[in-house]
Formats: structure tokens, sequence, C-alpha cells
């Protein structure tokens, strides 16, 4: 964690002007990663995971208000120009959404898409770039990627999809892959089959990830640090051991009991979070989660608890009565 | 458990689907959506139908329905056959049997008020009387958690995904029936909202006596709610058997497969990377003999040459494979 970070976020706040008024969609966030580390960024859907995301992507809708600064690889994005940017991302900057469709083009075929890719970026002759097109196909297990370059998107399973989409974020060796939800629509298998790939590569290429997703099971085994976030603040941050064996945050250990359980007896009842989340758009008096959590006292319905170091390095909760001190005076 | 197992072996099943065979045609070529599919749900049982998709889960739960009429086969509920059936002697059976959809918010009218979806279904029954109506809305809202005076008069709009399934789940309660189909009930939703509508589910079927067909991609949903388990791939049948004894000793290589990819949610346990690569091939064409055969490790030419069965493993589990796994 001493080495000098990749991207930093520092203090980052997007708002969102909505008719029924200001939306703060993410608040005042701070993030690092270092090269080659894997983050993982956990939460459930309307959390502030994605605007994040896009945040530091400098890809927020234009109405959106963003405050703060995103630092990677030395600049600050925030202030860095519209053609500047668009250069770095793809190259050193890439993504990978939910759905694929939302990166590919629908009336090109997938050679061109990823030719003209490379010959963008890297300013490969074409000869060049479609043999390194057929290289990045054949490494995201496509198979006989020669013909799968003179197809089209629609032609392609939707798992075949996203590894196109990993394909084209791959082809310019990025420096930071940021993937939102990748596996979300896919299935089992084909989901395992798509995380194996992602942390395959990016092993191969000391490529930094930041995994978003609101399934702890998919951070579980391939993340190096994970934070996660409710009603657009991160309320717990630790490496990812760490996490699940000391979490403090009754949010997050929430999260965890609500999913079903491989080795559970069948009829089983879920220990499922009631309620559900804020209105982002009426202000929080407390802790957002406050009305939710079965450890909830009246200091938390009143104050805003921050996000402070524990007792021991590296992790960071945001919470008045823990849950390892909850246990103890319960 | 035995002693269950023993008496719904002695009861005629609720529904039993025979042999059933549907198929349509897309773009001049036909699917082979659900290849002669066979299986049963004793009175009060739940069985789950897991698969990816593509394999022809949700097409058999429409079918079950009529929705969809299938090439061949029967299917039996409560000892009538429903394939035989039309017009309103179907349309009288279809009322013992609901269903319940995967996108919530898409499946209610986003124009009509909630008390008037809820009702809807008593209208084309043809319950007249409006208190008689309004009566058993009230009853089934509170049923599924929500508060008849405060959604009532509100739009669908106005309310959020797992809302919008426990009024889904109100709309399937409201005429009394015997058997709900779940397509999907819980993947569009989050993981916290999820967990509270499976309780719901379960809830529901203790508290109205219901049996559920429950159908769904994701394995530990699955066996959260089922008493047994149905394993479907490209269109066939692949293993069943009780929930606990599949999940401990699954026979079938694709179970195995699946249950190996179900993430953990555990830092200790390192993901296995052994998942093969591939896809289903596509329904257009499937492959010979063991549809599962060109994504399996243990196949061979039999795989290739001879559909295997669904034959007893274990007592209670089926399983279709030349080479079950067997320890």
């Amino acid at each position: 964690m001493t080495a000098p970070a990749l991207l930093s976020v520092e203090g980052v706040s997007v708002d969102l002007p909505t008719p029924r008024g200001n939306l703060r969609a993410v608040d005042q966030v701070d993030l690092r990663i270092g090269p080659g580390q894997t983050l993982g960024i956990v939460g459930e859907s309307g959390c502030g995971k994605t605007m994040l995301s896009r945040a530091i992507l400098q890809l927020l809708p234009k109405k959106a208000k963003l405050s703060g600064r995103v630092r990677f690889d030395g600049q600050d994005l925030t202030r860095l120009g519209a053609e500047p940017l668009r250069k770095l991302r793809g190259r050193e900057l890439a993504v990978v959404f939910q759905d694929p469709m939302t990166s590919l083009n629908p009336v090109l075929t997938i050679g061109s898409q990823l030719i003209e890719t490379l010959q963008e970026h890297l300013e490969f002759d074409t000869a060049t770039a479609t043999r390194r097109s057929v290289e990045l196909l054949a490494a995201v297990g496509i198979p006989a990627p020669e013909q799968r370059l003179k197809q089209y998107p629609h032609q392609l399973s939707g798992g075949m999809r996203q590894r196109v989409a990993i394909a084209i974020a791959l082809s310019c060796e990025p420096k930071l892959l940021i993937a939102d939800e990748p596996t979300t629509a896919l299935d089992a298998t084909i989901q395992a089959q798509i995380l194996d790939l992602l942390a395959r590569e990016q092993r191969r290429r000391h490529m930094a990830m930041i995994i978003i997703t609101h399934d702890l099971g998919v951070v579980a085994g391939r993340t190096d640090e994970v934070a996660v976030m409710y009603a657009g603040r991160v309320v717990e941050r630790a490496p990812t051991p760490l996490l699940f064996k000391k979490m403090q945050m009754p949010y997050t250990e929430a999260l965890l009991a609500a999913i079903p359980k491989i080795d559970a007896a069948p009829h089983t009842p879920l220990p499922a979070i009631s309620g559900r989340p804020p209105d982002p758009t009426r202000p929080i008096h407390g802790c957002a989660f406050s009305p939710r959590c079965r450890y909830a006292m009246s200091d938390c319905h009143q104050q805003k608890p921050v996000l402070a170091n524990a007792a021991w390095p590296d992790h960071q909760y945001a919470c008045f009565h823990p849950i390892n001190a909850a246990a103890v005076s319960a | 458990m035995m002693h269950d197992t023993m008496k719904s072996a002695l009861r005629e099943p609720l529904l039993k689907v025979e042999n059933l065979v549907v198929e349509y045609s897309v773009g001049g070529k036909t699917v082979h959506a659900v290849s002669g599919v066979s299986l049963e749900v004793a009175l009060g049982e739940t069985l789950g139908l897991v698969g990816e998709s593509g394999c022809g889960k949700s097409t058999l739960g429409r079918a079950v329905l009529q929705l969809r009429r299938p090439a061949s086969g029967r299917v039996v509920f409560d000892g009538h056959d429903l394939v035989a059936m039309h017009g309103d002697t179907l349309r009288q059976m279809r009322r013992r049997v609901q269903l319940i959809f995967q996108d919530p918010i898409a499946s209610l009218n986003p124009r009509r008020r909630i008390g008037d979806i809820v009702a809807e279904p008593l209208v084309i029954a043809g319950v007249k009387a409006r208190a008689e109506r309004e009566r058993r809305v009230r009853e089934v809202l509170s049923a599924v958690g929500l508060d008849p005076d405060l959604v009532m008069a509100r739009l669908p709009n106005e309310f959020s995904g797992g809302q919008c399934q426990r009024i889904s789940i109100a709309r399937a309660l409201i005429l009394n029936p015997e058997f709900i189909i779940c397509d999907e009930p819980v993947s569009a939703l989050d993981v916290s909202i999820r967990a509270q509508i499976l309780n719901l589910l379960e809830e529901m079927k203790s508290r109205y006596g219901l049996t559920l067909l429950f159908i769904a991609h994701d394995l530990a949903v699955v066996k959260a709610v089922s008493d047994r388990v149905a394993v479907m791939y490209l269109g066939r049948l692949c293993e069943v058997g009780p929930s606990e004894q599949l999940f401990a000793r699954p026979a079938h290589p694709y179970t195995a497969l699946l249950i190996e990819a179900i993430p953990h949610p555990d830092p200790d346990v390192r993901p296995s990377e052994s998942v093969p690569i591939g896809e289903p091939p596509s329904p257009i064409s499937p492959p010979s003999g063991c549809r599962f055969r060109t994504r399996c490790p243990r196949a061979d030419q039999r795989c290739a040459d001879e559909v295997p069965e669904l034959v007893a493993i274990a007592p209670g589990q089926l399983v279709a494979c030349h080479h079950p796994l067997a320890e």
C-alpha cells in the first residue's frame, strides 16, 4: 500500500440536478489504487458506484457537477481537456461495461472496431493491426478469431460480446481497467470464465483493475482491496482478507448475510436487510444506513459517522457502533 | 425425510409434465427449445428448475400454462391434461396456476393504479362486486407487506423493483391459485431486496399452501427455496434430485460445473480456474447424442451416438449421463 498510487480519487463528489431536487450521487469519496492492484467497489443499485466510475473516466452526464480531484498517473483528469482525455481513455485507461453493446458499435464488424482502436491509439498499419486483433481475440478465448473479425456484434452471444469488449479494452495495454458489473448480465458458467479471463490478463499485463459489482462473492477471491459503498459514500474499506475477517460496518455484514449460501439447507430464511436504500434527493440526517441497521442507536439517527481508521492498519469504516463492539455489548 | 419421499411417491403429483416438446421457428429455422422433458411436482412441493439462458427453462414454464403450445407431450395438472384443453375450460384451469415474471417493472401496466392492477384477475374472473374486490386486494397487498392505503392509488413508476415484485406476487395470489410458476423472480433485484422477496415467497407458500415451480439461473438462489432441483441444458433435463443430495453429490458433469461456477463470498476460497471455456451451442442445431457433450470433459463416442436417458442413480436422484460422476 506504500507504493505510489496509479489512481487517486480525492474528495470526489458528484451532484446531479433532477426534477425532484439535487441528487448527490457520490459524496466525498477518497480512494487509491497502486499499479497492478485490484480494487473491488461493492454496493447495491443507486449507491453511486457506477457514477463514481464515470467520474474517474470523466464520462459524467453533461448536467452533473463534479468536485474533488482524480489523479491518474501524475495528471489531474478533472483539469484535462477533451482531446488529451480522449487519447488517454482507451489507451491508458480502459473500461468494460455491464452491457457489452454500450461499447460495441452494432453496425461495424468486430474486426474494424478492434483494428480502428489499434490504428487510432498505437498508429499500427492495417496488417499489423489485423494480426494483433487476431492475437487479442485468441487471448480472450474466442474460437476461430480470423472469422470473428468479419462478424457483427449481433452475431455473437452475450458472453462472446463481452470477450470482444474486453479484447478492445485490453488492446492498447492500459494501465488501469475499470470493469463495471462486467458479468452481471451473464450466466454463471460464463461469469466464472470472464472473471478468470480478466484475472489472467491482469496478471500477465501487470495492469491495475477496478471491479464494480453488487456481489461480494465476485470480489472475495479476486481483489486486493474492497470499498463498500452506501448512499454515495464509502462506508468501509480494507484489504480483502481483512474485510471478510474483521468487517466492522453493519451494512457490509448484512450484505454478506443476504447472499444465499450454497451450503445452507433449503428453506433456511435469509437474513434480509429490511427496508430499502434512502432517497438520494432527500437530505440524510445521521448515518444513511441507520433506518435499516439492527445495531442503530439514537446517535446514529442524528450524526453522520465519518470514514475513520480502525485501531489496526489499513482498515477504515464509518460507524459509531461497529459489529465487534456491538457483539461485546449485546 | 425418507418418510416424506415415500409419501409423495404414493400421491399423484399436482403437476406432471410428460415428454414435453416445444419448438418454434425463428427466421425459417426450428428452435428446439424443449426436447422431451418429463417432470413432476408434488402437492406442496417447490421444484427448482435451473439452467443457463437459452436452455428452455422459461419456455417450459410458459408451455405448462399453454401460453406456448407444445408440439407434443402432456401437461397434466390435478388429473387434467392442459394440452387437450381450449377456450373457457383452459381459462378456468389457468386461474389455479399463476405466473410471476422476472422483470417486475415491465410486467405491470405503467398507466394503471396498483389497486386496479392487482384487482384485474378478479375482474376477468367475473367478480362483479366492487367491495368484494377491494377487500381481496387489501388482503393480498397486506399479505405481501405493502400498506394498501398507501399503495392502491399509486402508479407502478412510484415503486422500486422490489416493491413491484411484491405487487406482482399480490396479483398472482389474488385468485387463490394452487400452483405458482416463478420465472426468475429475483434475478433483476439487488442482494438485499432479493433476500426479502425469497423470504416472502416462502412465507406465502406456507400461508396459502402453494406448490411452486421456481425457475432461475442462480443455483444458490434455487437451493435456498427448493425441495428438489431439476437441472436443464439445451432443452433437456440433465439431472433431478433432492436439493441437498444434488448439491452434495452431483452426478451430471454439468451440475458439477454449475456448482463450481458459483462465486464464494469467502476470500479463503480461491476461485477455481478449471471452468472450461465454452458456451452452450445453439438450440437451432443441438449436438447429437448428449447435448452437453461439446463442453463435457468426460465425453466420448457413445455420448455423440446415444441420447442418455434419465435413470435413477440414487434414491430420488435421476441423471441423464453415460458417464455419471460417482464416488
